[in-house]
């Protein structure tokens, strides 16, 4: 039976074909959804893991105790979860091991736009990159096969496109695969120099033969139509350059990326007066066969690093034909940049912060937000963690003064995830930071994945909720405070008290997000005759609050009822409407 | 000929859904289909824009400029952004709903004066009160159903066909709401 499937699903259902036991995840977009999706298959064991690094972790455990493991992740990801890649790539496996990860070319919802490709090289892992969604679900699957008949773990690279394009994909029983014997064996698992020794030995040979593999195997095949000029492609570019060449060009497309062929490249690149190298992001492909000498090879002097490709683009580059014409009446278009939903707690934190005039050491999650205007509060935004660590940097260079200005904000997530390393560090270097844990009960940017401050797993079961007070307390921070952001008074002098103490202190500013199905908002906020158009609503940025002739107005399609701007309101204008 | 759908809105306004069920839709005619979405920071109330294209057989899941058939604009700002991507002779289906994004509504740009009008006189255009449809419908998140109606009539697939993939898309409980929805846009 075919059906209509989400990249990532067809990798959720590949991996589940291939008998998966174990997968261990933290969510990032686009890579989200496998895992989401994995959860819908009774016979697999899924969780969300704090982070990253946690989930790799749990995998590799998984597939050493001899069952087959996924671990899936968004680009960023990977960065957290290097450190035991590498070495893993020495141990090898001993149940199938994937991990799957997904890049973001155009940055749709990220902080970067790094390509993992490099990662596959650097830690001598194989990679496949499907393009479509019948290959995510082909490639996951043979993934599993190749991990444990080559002892090495697999990467399988997506990219938003991928991940996020539905296409047509046929389904297969699920394979149980019988865990594979446990035996105790250090030369391979104790990774101490004496065996890494024996065992980088092992990866270098792992390589060699890959890259045979690689020169007859069906993930690279050649598409002959007689012509003059060929391609080079992977992933979604392939795509892209089949929809704009069709059968205009002869193509070498690549489903293994790493390690990649030698001789059939240079086999193939020999018969064409030139040879176009079509892949987003950065020039793997074409400093490989660079590397092996082919000079006739056009890639990134053609196209660009940065971004997105389109079958436009490479209509124009590769036949010099321009795009269809289009309709253009020249007017300026405003953007329409995301912004924090109606009802969204940190909407609260943010109005007090930007009144206050505080710096803020920002973090990733809907309150990165909290950089736009109007509320354009945050000062930096970095990576997962950030805020609390750079914000001791920032203190330890600029002084006690500058610290009364400053604070750090944090999801409830990203603190799990990779703030309480850096609050660990705050009390053991005698710092004297302010953080605020912006707790709404959810890891709400990538989509409502539940995370161990929520008090449920993955599957919605009750477990054990991290307590965020005590563990604060418990590595030292002596001031911890507990505040609604939607009373903007009491907030306010939080705050204030707080970044003022000689001591470091944790405000922990709760209120669940708006769109939780526990949370019920009910009526509207509407504007009475005692407005005086002074537009301190407008300051909180709601999109439910707008101008309409020159007058404050509230959108009843936008407006849900939160409430918060009638605590902003100075003259009792804003009152609530039940439905 | 491969067939391009591009549905444009607000991220909230339920274009995945409506993406879905047309995805559904062309499915059970035996073509081949890509759905190609934008989740995350695009869902809050930032630009949505999804693509769906059918034929004998899709590459790319994506639309360029000059290209898409018919644009399904769920918001007039949005179909003013989106109007470059409609090819020559295309059709666009536009709900006259005006939803301010964060720069109209801090001062720093202007909202476009007489967008349905402009659009009009420039291409094949179609302008729907989808809002007040989808409250007569009984619930004015049904915007995208009422639109997915509109565009339905405008299809040369047959109307059973659109009902059968709501029918399995669409939960229980919201089913009514949106059947009615959709013949108020197929009627309209
Ligand atoms: C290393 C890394 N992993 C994952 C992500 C994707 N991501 C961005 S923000 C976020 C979590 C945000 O949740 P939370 O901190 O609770 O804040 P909220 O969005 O709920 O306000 C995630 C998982 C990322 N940017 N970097």
């Amino acid at each position: 039976m075919k059906k209509l499937l989400l990249g990532n699903a067809a990798v959720a259902r590949g991996a589940f074909e291939a008998g998966v036991n174990v997968v261990a995840s933290y969510p990032g977009t686009p890579s989200t959804e496998i895992t989401e999706e994995i959860v819908k298959f009774n016979e697999v064991y899924a969780e969300w893991s704090p982070n990253e690094k946690v989930a790799a972790e749990v995998a590799i455990g998984a597939s050493i105790a001899g069952g087959r493991a996924m671990s899936c992740m968004k680009h960023v990801g990977l960065n957290v979860m290097a450190d035991p890649v590498f070495t893993v790539s020495y141990t090898g496996v001993n149940g199938g091991l994937v991990f799957c990860v997904a890049d973001d070319p155009g940055m749709h919802s990220s902080q970067n736009e790094q390509d993992s490709r490099h990662y596959a090289k650097a830690s001598k892992i194989m990679m496949l990159e499907p393009s479509d969604s019948s290959e995510c679900k082909e490639f996951t699957k043979a993934a599993f096969e190749l991990s444990e008949a080559f002892d090495t773990p697999v990467f399988v690279r997506l990219s938003t496109r991928v991940s996020h394009s539905q296409s047509l994909v046929e389904l297969n029983d699920r394979v149980e695969i019988p865990l594979k014997e446990y035996e105790k064996n250090p030369a391979k698992y104790v990774m101490m120099p004496a065996n890494a020794v024996k065992r980088h030995v092992d990866v270098e040979k792992r390589i060699a033969d890959l890259t045979n593999f690689a020169e007859t195997s069906e993930f690279n095949t050649v598409e002959n139509n007689g012509s003059k000029i060929g391609v080079i492609s992977a992933g979604i570019a392939y795509m892209y350059a089949k929809e704009a060449l069709g059968d205009s060009v002869d193509y070498l497309k690549l489903g293994m990326v790493y390690p990649l062929p030698e001789k059939k490249i240079v086999d193939f690149a020999k018969n064409y007066d030139v040879v176009y190298v079509i892949e987003e992001l950065d020039p793997i492909i074409e400093s490989h066969c660079k590397a092996l000498g082919i000079t006739n090879i056009k890639g990134k002097d053609e196209f660009t690093l940065l971004g997105e490709y389109t079958p436009a683009m490479i209509k124009k580059a590769v036949l010099d034909e321009n795009a269809p014409e289009s309709i253009a009446l020249g007017e300026a278009i405003p953007m329409r940049p995301p912004v924090m939903c109606a009802g969204c707690p940190h909407r609260g934190t943010f109005y007090v912060l930007k009144k206050l005039g505080l710096v803020v050491s920002g973090d990733i999650g809907c309150y990165t937000l909290g950089a736009v205007a109007p509320l354009q509060s945050v000062d930096t935004t970095i990576c997962m963690g950030a805020s609390v660590s750079a914000a001791h940097g920032m203190a330890k260079a600029r002084g006690a003064e500058f610290n009364k200005k400053l604070v750090s904000v944090i999801g409830d997530s990203t603190f799990m995830h990779s703030g309480i390393t850096g609050l660990v560090d705050i009390v053991y270097n005698k710092g004297n930071n302010t953080v605020i844990i912006l707790d709404n009960s959810i890891t709400g940017m990538t989509g409502h994945q539940q995370n161990p401050t929520t008090g449920y797993t993955i599957r919605g079961e009750e477990t054990k909720q991290v307590n965020l007070i005590a563990l604060c307390k418990s590595i030292g921070i002596d001031n911890v405070v507990v505040c609604d952001p939607f009373d903007i008074k009491a907030f306010e002098k939080v705050v204030k008290e707080e970044v003022n103490r000689e001591e470091p202190s944790v405000i922990i500013a709760q209120r669940p997000c708006a769109l939780l199905k526990t949370v019920k908002y009910t009526g509207h906020c509407k504007i009475n005759d005692n407005c005086r158009n002074c537009k301190m609503c407008m300051k909180l940025g709601c999109p439910a609050i707008t101008i309409k002739n020159d007058k404050v107005v509230i959108d009843n399609t936008q407006c849900n009822g939160c409430g918060l701007c009638l605590n902003v309101c100075p003259f009792g204008a804003i009152e609530k409407e039940e439905a | 000929m491969t067939k391009k759908i591009m549905i444009v809105g607000v991220g909230g306004q339920g274009t995945l859904l409506a993406s879905r069920i047309l995805g559904n839709t062309v499915i059970g005619q035996g073509y081949d289909v890509k759905v190609s979405e934008v989740h995350g920071m695009s869902q809050r109330g930032g630009s949505v824009v999804t693509y769906v294209k059918y034929g004998e057989k899709v590459y790319s899941p994506i639309i360029d400029k000059g290209e898409a058939d018919i644009i399904l604009a769920f918001e007039m700002l949005e179909a003013y952004r989106a109007l470059p991507y409609l090819k020559k002779g295309g059709k666009i289906i536009i709900n006259n709903q005006q939803i301010d994004p964060m720069p109209v509504i801090t001062g720093a740009a202007q909202y476009p004066e007489n967008i349905d009008k402009k659009i009009s006189g420039n291409a094949d255009a179609i302008i729907v009160d989808a809002l007040s449809l989808a409250r007569q419908a009984g619930n004015t998140k049904a915007v995208n159903v009422v639109l997915i109606g509109v565009m339905a009539k405008n299809s040369e697939i047959e109307y059973e066909k659109w009902i059968e993939t709501i029918k399995t898309t669409v939960p229980e409980k919201f089913l009514e709401v949106n059947l009615k929805a959709f013949d108020l846009g197929y009627n309209s």
